[in-house]
């Protein structure tokens, strides 16, 4: 019963979304304020109507209802209670149940909080909001039914798939959804603009909290990702430039990129076009990558075995939303008249140097993950584009962005002088260099690459502090002033700062840990031991464990320095009964500063089991970092000027000076 | 400045951005494509010994052969057979019978050293390189 109560509520949110979707456009367009008051009330019933039905698929999950296909397929009813409820997003279906979620959730807020909007403009918002909804509603109810029944029930599921039932996977989805739909939002407004003909700052700081959410999510998204692929796969690696990794990088590179062309566009009223195209873009990347994980076209770690009837209509909904974005903006983006102008030295200056790189960045990755499937097509050769390439094209493209990134904070608005501010940032330089050269001759050296690559991490992380104790006339002015000033310094900067400062985090662990691991592959059996990097690794024995729903059998490492004993490992291999499969289970002991990484391949009492040690110098900082990272941008959306309902307290449209 | 002239400067830039890009682009590509072979063209071709290359098929039932790390297996399109070498760990889902990537390149008594042997998510995935492999043998049943 309650699963067709879901399936009707998806039936009748479809039908909202239909009506949401088309009579405000027309209400819009005739300035007919009742139809356009339409979209804000279709909105919320909408989100309503989506909830029950996300509520009713959660209810079949959890109570383990075996007459539900999709609960059947992907869920078991000795799994624990938090991956039943993952499992209601860990599977093809539910996950786009999930998306369907955010995007009406969304929708609503949209209309719950855009009071202070001008009404044409939410009208079209909400419009566009429901017109993506309708793609996906129709997607799920005429492709992937979550609530499909099965007759007769089963009398058990297949259970989740094992290396799903993980925390960092559980969250991983959820959050990496919030940002890809949150980039459906500024979509919704860039065509709302299109249609209007008509952008400013107040559009701007509508777009740029939005854009800044998705950001944050869709950081933690990615960072849960890799932090998951390093802990469960077992290879010590944290990214493997694999093609379903790639397409979460590429909205987040573009949505980088929007990030700071929103800025020129609330504070100078300039770059209108670009950020419009840009917000186009970030979207459109968003679903191609949602294409590339459910078709199954790219060979990845990734890979489900798919329905590709599927992939057809996402990448119909994909050509449509970029398509129809893009000559729309093609037709209406000359009516977009910018009043700032500035020169190239300058921050707009600076702003656009990162927007061009980035973009670059983006059509590298895009370039690298995408080229098998053209030249398949084209010669029926089949390649693949691994790590290599993208060392050789995403890295150099790397270096000027993060050579920019400390210098733009620097440059004022309009013109300025790229003098003062390279001397301002003279300390920031020597300690960089200091670095990159203690590293080339301390740690490593064979790679020059490596020791620059970590002199640009510290070169990020001074060049960002420096930036913020000279705001704050750290040293220069009393103390009791500085403080004033910190209080006084709008949580924007604040967060810039800390985002910076935290990318610098990211690059030092990223280079450390690839450049500069250790790697031991030892067959051992129990009493025998091996040595990393002055810790000695005894395995102790290996035992044999029962799990909720899986055998086990788990090594017992014992690891000593100078015969002291320092910690204990357990790595696992993990059998989940009900799939007949194995996963490994890492032991990693971090101090911080490194981890020291176990796992235990297959082995038996005679032979000995294989047991493969890492040592990765700064792994935590890369996940640290990126957390830091996204926790600069909520910093920067708690500021004032972003919450809702500030817009309303200044002109709508501030002229620029 | 005029607007003209600030037009000029940004594209002039964007030029050279673009230019380094795909410049790097086609270096990269140029160096580092991995072509994917069935163990049916790595028969046909003649492929040099520090090519590194990608080798899909199925694992022969009943020849993986582990000795301390040191794996041996045969990968198969049902036409074609070679023999691979792989020091490592295996992924989780490596079995017999099962699709397989492996990456490296041909050792000097014809055996594939695989540097690389790829894990998927599901134990229902044919990797699409594989299922056109085996296709192509003639040999494909569903």
């Amino acid at each position: 019963m309650i699963p067709e109560l879901g399936h009707f509520a998806l039936i009748l949110a479809l039908a909202v979304a239909l009506v949401q979707g088309t009579l405000p456009l027309v209400g819009a367009a005739r300035g007919d304020a009742r139809l356009m008051a339409l979209g804000s009330a279709a909105a919320l019933t909408q989100a309503l109507l989506v909830v029950v039905a996300f509520a009713a698929l959660t209810q079949a999950y959890v109570t383990s209802d075996f007459s539900v296909a999709n609960v059947v397929a992907n869920s078991h009813s000795a799994k624990p209670l938090v991956y039943k409820i993952s499992g209601v997003w860990g599977n093809h279906e539910g996950s786009m149940l999930l998306w369907a979620l955010i995007l009406s959730v969304f929708g609503a807020a949209v209309a719950l909080f855009g009071a202070n909007l001008p009404d044409t403009l939410r009208a079209r918002v909400l419009a566009i909001q429901a017109l993506i909804g309708v793609g996906f509603l129709a997607f799920l109810l005429f492709t992937s039914n979550p609530f499909e029944r099965l007759s007769p029930a089963s009398a058990d599921g297949n259970g989740l798939n094992p290396l799903l039932q993980d925390p960092g996977l559980a969250f991983h989805p959820p959050l990496l959804y919030l940002g890809y739909v949150g980039l459906s939002v500024t979509y919704a407004f860039a065509i709302a603009a299109l249609l209007e003909g008509r952008v400013d700052p107040a559009w701007a700081r509508w777009v740029r909290p939005w854009t800044l959410a998705a950001w944050c999510f869709l950081t933690l998204g990615i960072a849960l990702g890799s932090w998951w692929a390093y802990y469960i796969l077992g290879w010590g690696g944290f990214w493997f430039w694999d093609p379903v990794e790639n397409a979460s990088l590429m909205p987040w590179l573009a949505g980088t990129a929007l990030l700071h062309s929103a800025i020129v566009v609330e504070k100078r009223d300039a770059l209108k076009s670009w950020t419009v195209l840009l917000a186009i873009l970030a979207f459109s990347l968003s679903l191609l990558g949602t294409f590339l994980v459910r078709s199954g076209v790219l060979t990845s770690v990734h890979a489900f075995a798919q329905d590709p009837a599927r992939g057809l209509y996402i990448l119909a909904f994909l050509l449509t939303v970029t398509g129809g974005g893009l000559a729309l903006y093609a037709w209406r983006a000359p009516k977009l008249t910018s009043s700032g102008l500035f020169q190239p030295i300058s921050r707009e200056g600076a702003l656009i140097l990162n927007n061009l790189l980035l973009c670059t960045l983006a059509a590298t990755v895009l370039l690298g993950t995408l080229y098998p499937l053209f030249l398949d097509l084209l010669t029926g050769n089949k390649v693949s584009v691994g790590p290599p390439f993208f060392n050789a094209t995403f890295v150099p493209i790397c270096a000027p962005l993060f050579a920019a990134l400390c210098v733009g904070p620097f440059l004022g608005w309009k013109r300025a002088e790229l003098w003062p501010a390279l001397q301002q940032l003279r300390i920031a330089f020597f300690v960089a260099v200091v670095a990159a050269i203690v590293a080339a001759v301390a740690i490593d050296s064979r790679s020059t690459l490596a020791a620059v690559a970590f002199g640009f991490g510290v070169w990020l992380i001074v060049g960002s502090l420096v930036e913020f104790a000279g705001r704050l006339r750290l040293g220069r002015a009393p103390w009791a002033d500085s403080l004033r000033r910190l209080r006084a310094t709008p949580r924007a900067a604040i967060g810039m700062t800390i985002s910076h400062a935290a990318l610098g985090f990211v690059v030092l662990g990223a280079v450390a840990t690839g450049a500069w691991h250790l790697e031991v592959i030892q067959t051992l059996k129990p009493g025998e031991k091996t040595r990393i990097a002055g810790y000695d690794v005894a395995l102790v024995r290996v035992d044999n464990v029962q799990g909720p729903n899986y055998l086990a059998e788990r090594a017992t490492l014992a690891v000593t320095t100078d015969g002291r004993p320092f910690t204990i490992l357990q790595p696992e291999r993990r059998l989940f009964t009900v799939q007949r499969r194995q996963v490994a289970e890492t032991a990693i002991h971090t101090n911080g500063l490194r981890d020291l990484y176990a796992t235990l391949g297959e082995g038996d009492r005679n032979t000995g089991w294989v047991i493969r040690l890492y040592l990765n110098p700064l792994a935590p900082w890369i996940w640290l970092g990126a957390a830091l990272c996204a926790f600069g941008g909520f910093v920067s959306l708690s500021d004032r000027r972003l919450r809702i309902g500030a817009p309303s307290r200044r002109p709508a449209v501030q002229v620029a000076e | 400045m005029t607007p003209k002239r600030k037009r000029l400067w940004l594209l002039a830039g964007s030029l050279v951005v673009l230019g380094v890009a795909v410049t790097l682009v086609l270096t990269a590509l140029n160096d580092n494509l991995v072509f994917f072979y069935s163990p049916s063209q790595v028969a046909e071709k003649s492929i040099p010994s520090e090519r590194r290359f990608r080798l899909g098929g199925l694992v022969e039932m009943g020849s993986v052969k582990k000795n301390g790390q040191e794996i041996r297996f045969t990968v198969s399109d049902t036409h074609k057979t070679i023999s691979v070498v792989y020091r490592g760990l295996l992924p989780d889902l490596f079995r017999e019978g099962q699709g397989v990537i492996a990456e490296g390149s041909l050792g000097p008594d014809g055996a594939f050293v695989a540097r690389e042997v790829l894990a998927k998510h599901d134990e229902n995935y044919m990797p699409p390189e594989v299922a056109k492999a085996i296709k192509e043998a003639g040999q494909w049943r569903k």
